[in-house]
């Protein structure tokens, strides 16, 4: 997963909070999946309006050293189509 | 429990595990089975619901809408619409159309009968709908045994309906017996045919199936041959229904838990609220959708769920290694063989449930309530028939 990249939640998709963190079902592939604690939901309810992963990560005040880990739920959540990728658009202006 | 999931995402934080967070409850079901009426034209065997009749004091259309309406506030992302025959409801579609047009998907189950090339195409104009043909054998010899004559023809002829109208990928669902378990990949085969997705699930000896379960349900060597057959074949759906096989050695995929009252449950045809659709009876019923704060307030409040929602004792399986895994099995199959839901599951693959079965007396068993078995039905000892033979239950 590149980090740069911007990504949103599919719009098919919805969030359910829940104790542990919230549930999210694709209406599309009809997958549903659990987001497993209240941090990975406030990184992905902050996708669509930051510029790139990293910024939502940051926005959510997830320490760098536990980057890795939200890396590869967020993977995962890309996999099954939760989240997209925003084609053409990133990050880095540069 | 009926759910079939796409695996968690990673956990990131360290603490409970899903399972205990799931055992807890959830602030609304993930799986919820909605019957939207008693009366079927078939007579199945195994009828979890004993449907026959239609109850006259079934939900109406506005009480449907109504319900609707909650679970779209409580973001029950989808239901399982079954019956009975659902069909059979003058407004059936009135009902589904509103769901699927108010963000509550619907996925369907139907033996069939009524789904002509019309109605295929009605269903294939709607988004978030899954249409699932309940079919119990590869055969009709096999199938018609356990859900009637003619059954397996009308089944055949609503797949090349539903494949016709382009409907897309369905479902075909069928209960595990003694005597379709050596059909299995026979079913693959007829589902590859129509690109259709397996689902297979347990027997439990829930409403008609108090009768017929002792005849029906699969042998020892059976569970193992299915267990062994469901482990090489981690796409085929199973709600999660076969977790007391988990025992045997390497877990199902799954939760493996009973999620009655905790992510499951029922509302039936007149609007009761049931722990799980395989315990219709008294003891399992939660409140109604009629009552004060409707649905919400049953699935939020009730005295029942948040009983089930304590953590279990493992009861009489305290000492089994494989309870981590099996977690003494289903309630709803426990209860209906009078067992204690401490007991460990009927088929319990250790058999540590032999000798406790046989400590029943004899008619000291519940009987499901309510029964809307049409009146020829009622009462009467259900005849299994195979290959020529009658089979009397007991
Ligand atoms: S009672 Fe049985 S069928 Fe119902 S949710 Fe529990 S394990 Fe599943
Ligand atoms: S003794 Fe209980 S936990 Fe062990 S396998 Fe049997 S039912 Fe499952």
């Amino acid at each position: 997963m590149d980090l740069q990249q911007r990504y949103r939640l599919h719009p098919q998709v919805a969030l359910r909070p829940e104790p542990f963190g919230a549930l999210a079902y694709h209406f599309g592939n009809r997958r549903l999946s659990f987001l497993r604690s209240p941090e990975i939901l406030a990184v992905v309810e902050g996708l669509d309006d930051a510029t790139s992963v990293a910024a939502a990560l940051e926005a959510a005040e997830i320490d760098a050293g536990r980057w890795a880990a939200f890396e590869r739920a967020l993977a995962t959540l890309e996999e099954s189509e939760m989240i997209i990728a925003v084609a053409g658009e990133s990050g880095c202006a540069a | 429990m009926p759910l079939d999931v796409a695996a968690p995402v990673g956990r990131v934080t360290k603490g409970e595990t899903l399972v205990d967070q799931m055992r807890a409850g959830l602030d609304a079901p993930i799986c919820l089975t909605w019957e939207l009426t008693y009366a079927c034209n078939l007579a199945c065997v195994h009828c979890l619901s004993s449907s026959g009749r239609r109850d006259p004091r079934e939900l109406s259309t506005h009480e449907c809408f109504a319900v609707v309406d909650q679970l779209r506030d409580m973001q029950v992302f989808y239901v399982n619409i079954g019956g009975g025959e659902p069909m059979l409801r003058r407004d059936f579609f009135d009902v589904v159309e509103y769901a699927t047009t108010n963000q509550v998907g619907v996925k369907f189950s139907t033996n069939g009968t009524y789904l002509d090339p019309a109605a295929a195409r009605r269903l294939a104009a709607l988004d978030y709908l899954d249409v699932q043909i309940s079919l119990d054998g590869a055969t009709a010899e096999v199938n018609d045994a356990v859900r009637g004559d003619g059954s397996f023809r009308a089944a055949i002829a609503a797949m090349d309906h539903l494949a016709g109208a382009g409907v897309g990928p369905f479902k075909i669902s069928l209960v595990v017996t003694r005597h379709n378990v050596d059909q299995l990949d026979g079913y693959v085969a007829l589902a590859d045919r129509y690109g259709a997705q397996l689902r297979v699930t347990r027997l439990r000896p829930s409403g008609r199936g108090v009768g017929s379960w002792h005849d029906l349900h699969p042998t020892q060597a059976q569970q193992r041959q299915l267990y062994r057959w469901l482990l090489d074949r981690p796409n085929v759906l199973t709600g999660d229904s076969f977790f007391h096989l988990s025992a045997l050695g390497d877990p199902l995929p799954g939760l493996n838990l009973c999620g009655a009252g905790r992510v499951v449950c029922l509302i039936d045809p007149v609007g009761d609220v049931y722990a799980c659709p395989f315990v219709i009876h008294d003891e399992f019923r939660a409140g109604s959708v009629r009552d004060d704060g409707g649905f919400a307030a049953v699935w939020r409040r009730s005295e029942l769920f948040s009983s089930l929602r304590e953590p279990d004792s493992p009861g009489a399986c305290a000492s089994c290694g494989s309870y981590d895994s099996c977690q003494g099995g289903c309630m709803a199959a426990k209860f209906f063989v009078g067992l204690d839901l401490s007991d460990p599951d009927p088929e319990c693959v250790h058999d540590h449930a032999a000798p406790l079965l046989a400590a029943v007396a004899p008619g000291s068993t519940p009987q499901s309530s309510p029964d809307h078995s049409r009146r020829a039905a009622a009462g009467v000892p259900v005849t299994l028939r195979r290959s020529g033979t009658a089979v009397r239950s007991r």
